[in-house]
């Protein structure tokens, strides 16, 4: 069965994500990073950040809550049980900081077949609640036996 | 810190322990049963429960914001593909090259490898430093 391409061009409606100091602090955590930016507001603004700052892998903890109604959408039709997360790119501009609140709109860029796999691309655009780019993200996601 | 074409990137170890999953899962809000849930994960033919790959892709990144003293405002870009599946409580060993060096515009090519297992493979990092 050819693979359903309907999908390509689709854009979803951004969703919204407030950033806060305690979940910087724990995705930092999680990662072992130790920068005192991540976790200390007067360390932060001595470096030059309105607050506490994100890690810039913190991109997935705001964009992902956008790609999942993507991913789930019945017009992709993408079996989200032999999914694996094949590929990911980030391009960042502002930095995330604690009291921001960042909106992420999704685009589905492609779906291809390629060696008996489905390959789904979309792109995440994330902007700040000024309006300027913090994250572009491109999401590969492959699905086994289409 | 000047860094030439063929320079490396300070190695990177870290051995997640047996909860990290969880940690990760609950810092990023990905709580798929594969990465916190052993006997699902064995259902569903897998080893064991798996690292996020995106866990792995942050490893790299760290060590990517290492050559900027952990700015992280120096990673402009990031590009990675997944490969095998990562574990935890085994060494993850993430390495990097100089690819290019043109004023402040650094192009670094990572791997992040687990014994035998390439977790990351072609992950190219732009920095500006």
């Amino acid at each position: 069965m050819p693979l359903k391409t309907d999908a390509v061009g689709k854009e979803w409606p951004g969703t919204t994500y407030q950033v806060g100091r305690e979940k910087i602090k724990e995705y930092a955590n999680a990662l072992g990073i130790e920068n005192p930016v991540h976790f200390d507001v007067e360390a932060a603004r001595a470096a030059g950040f309105r607050d506490v700052v994100a890690p810039p892998m913190f991109a997935v903890v705001y964009s992902s809550p956008a790609v999942a109604p993507a991913i789930l959408d019945p017009e992709v039709e993408l079996n989200f049980a032999a999914m694996v997360h094949g590929g990911q790119a980030f391009e960042w501009d502002e930095p995330a900081c604690s009291g921001d609140e960042i909106t992420t709109a999704t685009k589905c860029l492609s779906i291809e077949e390629k060696d008996g796999k489905g390959f789904y691309v979309f792109e995440t655009n994330s902007v700040n609640q000024d309006g300027a780019q913090v994250a572009r993200g491109t999401w590969t996601l492959i699905v086994r036996g289409v | 810190m000047t860094l030439n074409a063929g320079d490396q990137v300070p190695e990177l170890r870290v051995t997640p322990d047996k909860y990290l999953p969880h940690r990760y899962a609950g810092a990023s809000g990905d709580f798929n049963p594969i990465h916190i849930d052993d006997e699902f994960a064995k259902a569903v033919g897998l080893p064991r429960n798996i690292l996020h790959g995106l866990y792995s892709m942050g490893l790299v990144a760290k060590a990517n914001a290492a050559l900027a003293d952990g700015d992280p405002r120096a990673l402009k870009r990031l590009s990675v593909q997944m490969r095998g599946m990562g574990v935890p409580e085994q060494e993850i060993v993430v390495t990097g090259t100089v690819k290019s060096a043109d004023g402040g515009r650094v192009v670094v090519d990572t791997v992040a490898a687990q014994g035998e297992t390439t977790l990351i493979k072609n992950a190219e990092a732009e920095l500006a430093l």
